[in-house]
C-alpha cells in the first residue's frame, strides 16, 4: 500500500455582504454597513486630518503625494479607453507654464491662474493630442513620451518664459494649509468623480474603446472624438497638478516637463493596480512617501526603490490594491484534497 | 423608386490579391438581398467596404444618393447602415443587456428619440425581450461570457437593430447556430424584413437563406457571377462550378 501525501489547497469563502447585481444593494445590518464604508472612509478621513498633522517637509511630502496621485488618476483614465501614455508630464507642464506665465507676466491671482490652467491646460494638450489619437499602443506611448522633451528643447534653444533660469517668485497660496487642502481636496475628488464616471454608461463606452474599438465603431459612436474627451479629462486634472505645483513652490521652470512625472505615475498605477483608480491613488499614496523615506539611504535610493517596484510588480502583477480588495472580501482556508 | 444602396465598381485588393473586384449592385428599400459563394470570394471584405471598415481602391457607394465611400465606420454607422459580425464582437464580462448601451449612446440614437437619451438600461432590456432574451429570466443580465454561442449570435444581432438602421447586414448571422436556433431567428429577421428594413444577409446555409431572400447575388474570386431570384441562381453554369469546383458537360 502506497502512502498517500497530504495536499492542501486554499479554499476561498466570500466574507459579509455582496452586492448581488449591478443596481440593487442590500444593507441587512449596522455591521454590514462598516464592513462596506470602513474601507472607503478610513483613507479618506486620513487624508483629509494629515494636513494639520504633518508640517514642513512632511507636508510638502503629502502634496507631492496628491500630485503624482492626480498624475496616476489622469494615467489611469486615459489607459481606461486604451490610450497609454508616457507622457503625463505633458499635462503637468502645460498646466504649470500657463498658471506661472499667467501670474509672472499678467500678475493675476492664483484664485484665477489654477481654474484657468486647469482648463486652458486641457484644451491645449486635447489639441496637441487630437492628431495623433488614431495611433494605438506603444506608438501613441512614444509621442506622448517625446511631447514634453520636444517642449523642454524649445524653451531651452529659445529661451522663451524663463528659459532655463525659469519664473521665480511666484505668488504662492495664502497658506501651506490651503495648498495642502487644494491638494488633498483635488486629489479626492477627482478620485470620486473618475469613479463614478467610469461606472457610467458614458465610463462604459470608454472601457469598451480599450476592449474592442471596431466594435464600438459599428454602434455609430465616433471613438477618436471620445478619445479626444478622455485626454481633455486628463489633462485637465494633470494641469491643475501643475498649477498646484507652480503656485506652491514659487517658480516655474523647465523640471515642469522632467519625465519623472511622467514614469512616476505609470509606476504608482503598476504598484496599485490599474483600472479602478483606487488602485492608482493607493500606488502614489505609498510610492511617493516611500521614496522620500529612502533618502536616508544616500546614492542607494534609487536602487532600493526600482527593487522594491520590480518585485512587487513579478509578485503582485494585479497591483496591491486588488490583492488587498480580495482579502478584504473573502476568507482564505487550507483544506485537505481528498 | 430610388435605390436605398447602391454599388459602383467597387474594387479593392489586398497586396496581389484582388478580394473585390467590379461589384456593383442596388438594393431598393425593404428588399432581402442574400449573398454567397465559397470561402474566400470576397463576401466580407465587400461587407466591410460598404460599412466603412476597410476603403475601397475605386468604385462609389451610395447611401440614399449620398457618396459614402471612404466615410468612417461610425459615420456610416450612424446613417443608418449597421452590421453583425462573423465573429461576434461583444464586450463579454459585461451583462447581456449592457452591451446595447454602446449603440444607445450614439447620436443617432439621441436624435430618434428627440434629442434625449432617457432610461438606456430599459431601452436595452425592452430591445432584448423583442429578441427572445425573456425580461424576466435571468438571460439579459448574466455575463455575456456565459451565454451560449447562440444567444450572443443574437445579442450581436440586437446590438445591430438598436440602432434602428435602414440596411441591416448580416455576416453569416448563423455560423454555429444549431438548428433550433436557426429557427427560432429566422422568423425575427423576416418580421423586420416585412416591416421595412432593407436587409443583406450573408450566409452559408443556402437551404435557409433561400426561404427568406428576394434576391440571391453569387461571388467568386470577387466578382459577381450571378445575380437573381434563388432558383435563377441555382441553375447557373457558373455557380454550379464555382461551388462544386468542376465542369459540367451537359454533352
Amino acid at each position: 500500500m502506497t502512502e498517500r501525501k497530504i495536499q492542501y489547497r486554499k479554499k476561498r469563502l466570500d466574507r459579509g455582504v455582496k452586492a448581488r447585481s449591478d443596481t440593487l444593494f442590500l444593507i441587512a445590518s449596522k455591521k454590514d454597513m462598516v464592513y462596506l464604508l470602513m474601507p472607503r472612509a478610513l483613507p479618506v478621513l486620513a487624508l483629509l486630518v494629515l494636513p494639520f498633522f504633518l508640517e514642513g517637509y512632511w507636508g510638502k511630502v503629502l502634496i507631492y503625494a496628491c500630485m503624482y496621485g492626480l498624475l496616476a488618476l489622469s494615467w489611469d483614465l486615459m489607459a481606461s479607453c486604451g490610450l497609454f501614455s508616457l507622457g503625463q508630464a505633458l499635462f503637468f507642464g502645460i498646466g504649470a507654464y500657463i498658471a506661472g506665465i499667467l501670474n509672472h507676466y499678467f500678475h493675476v491671482p492664483p484664485v484665477i491662474t489654477v481654474p484657468a490652467a486647469t482648463v486652458g491646460g486641457g484644451i491645449i494638450c486635447a489639441a496637441l493630442l487630437a492628431p495623433v489619437v488614431r495611433l494605438r499602443g506603444v506608438y501613441f506611448a512614444m509621442i506622448t513620451l517625446m511631447l514634453p522633451l520636444l517642449l523642454i528643447k524649445v524653451i531651452d534653444a529659445t529661451g522663451v518664459f524663463g528659459g532655463t533660469h525659469g519664473l521665480p517668485s511666484l505668488s504662492p497660496f495664502s497658506s501651506d494649509l490651503l495648498a495642502a487642502y487644494l491638494s488633498v481636496g483635488g486629489f479626492l475628488g477627482c478620485l470620486f468623480i473618475f469613479r463614478r464616471v467610469i461606472n457610467s454608461d458614458y465610463g462604459l463606452v470608454l472601457r469598451a474603446i480599450r476592449d474592442d474599438d471596431r466594435a464600438v465603431m459599428s454602434g455609430a459612436i465616433n471613438i477618436y472624438w471620445r478619445k479626444i474627451q478622455a485626454i481633455f479629462i486628463a489633462a485637465c486634472v494633470g494641469a491643475f497638478a501643475g498649477a498646484l505645483m507652480t503656485h506652491h513652490y514659487q517658480f516655474l521652470g523647465m523640471s515642469a516637463f522632467a519625465l519623472d512625472y511622467s514614469i512616476l505615475p505609470v509606476a504608482a498605477v503598476a504598484f496599485g493596480g490599474p483600472g479602478t483608480f483606487a488602485g492608482a491613488a493607493l500606488g502614489s499614496i505609498v510610492l511617493v512617501p516611500l521614496s522620500e523615506a529612502l533618502r536616508a539611504l544616500g546614492g542607494l535610493r534609487i536602487a532600493i526603490y526600482c527593487g522594491i517596484l520590480i518585485v512587487s510588480i513579478i509578485g503582485l502583477p494585479e497591483g496591491i490594491f486588488h490583492y488587498l480588495a480580495r482579502k478584504y472580501h473573502q476568507f482564505e482556508r487550507l483544506v485537505e484534497v481528498k | 423608386m430610388e435605390p436605398v444602396l447602391k454599388v459602383n465598381h467597387l474594387k479593392k485588393s489586398f497586396g496581389g490579391v484582388l478580394a473585390v473586384y467590379d461589384v456593383s449592385f442596388e438594393l431598393k428599400r425593404g428588399e432581402f438581398l442574400g449573398i454567397i459563394g465559397p470561402n474566400g470570394s470576397g463576401k466580407t471584405t465587400l461587407v466591410n467596404l460598404i460599412t466603412g471598415f476597410v476603403k475601397p481602391d475605386s468604385g462609389e457607394i451610395l447611401f440614399r444618393g449620398r457618396n459614402i465611400t471612404g466615410k468612417m465606420p461610425y459615420t456610416i454607422a450612424g446613417l443608418g447602415i449597421s452590421r453583425t459580425f462573423q465573429m461576434v464582437r461583444l464586450f463579454y464580462n459585461l451583462p447581456a443587456y449592457k452591451n446595447l448601451i454602446i449603440p444607445l449612446c450614439s447620436s443617432r440614437f439621441k436624435k430618434m428619440r428627440g434629442g434625449r437619451y432617457g432610461e438606456r438600461d430599459d431601452v436595452a432590456i425592452d430591445l432584448l425581450d423583442d429578441m427572445g432574451f425573456e425580461r424576466d429570466s435571468q438571460v439579459p443580465y448574466k455575463v455575456a461570457g456565459s451565454l451560449p454561442h447562440g444567444y450572443l449570435k443574437r445579442l450581436d444581432l440586437s446590438r445591430a437593430l438598436a440602432l434602428r438602421p435602414e440596411v441591416l447586414i448580416l455576416d453569416e448571422l448563423f455560423s454555429g447556430m444549431s438548428m433550433s436556433e436557426v429557427a427560432s431567428t429566422l422568423p425575427l429577421i423576416e418580421k423586420f424584413n416585412e416591416e421595412g428594413l432593407t436587409i443583406i444577409m450573408i450566409e452559408h446555409r443556402l437551404k435557409e437563406l433561400f426561404r427568406v431572400v428576394d434576391r440571391v447575388m453569387v461571388l467568386n474570386f470577387g466578382t459577381t457571377i450571378a445575380s437573381g431570384s434563388p432558383e435563377e441562381v441555382m441553375e447557373s453554369e457558373e455557380v454550379k462550378k464555382a461551388y462544386l469546383g468542376i465542369r459540367i458537360d451537359l454533352d
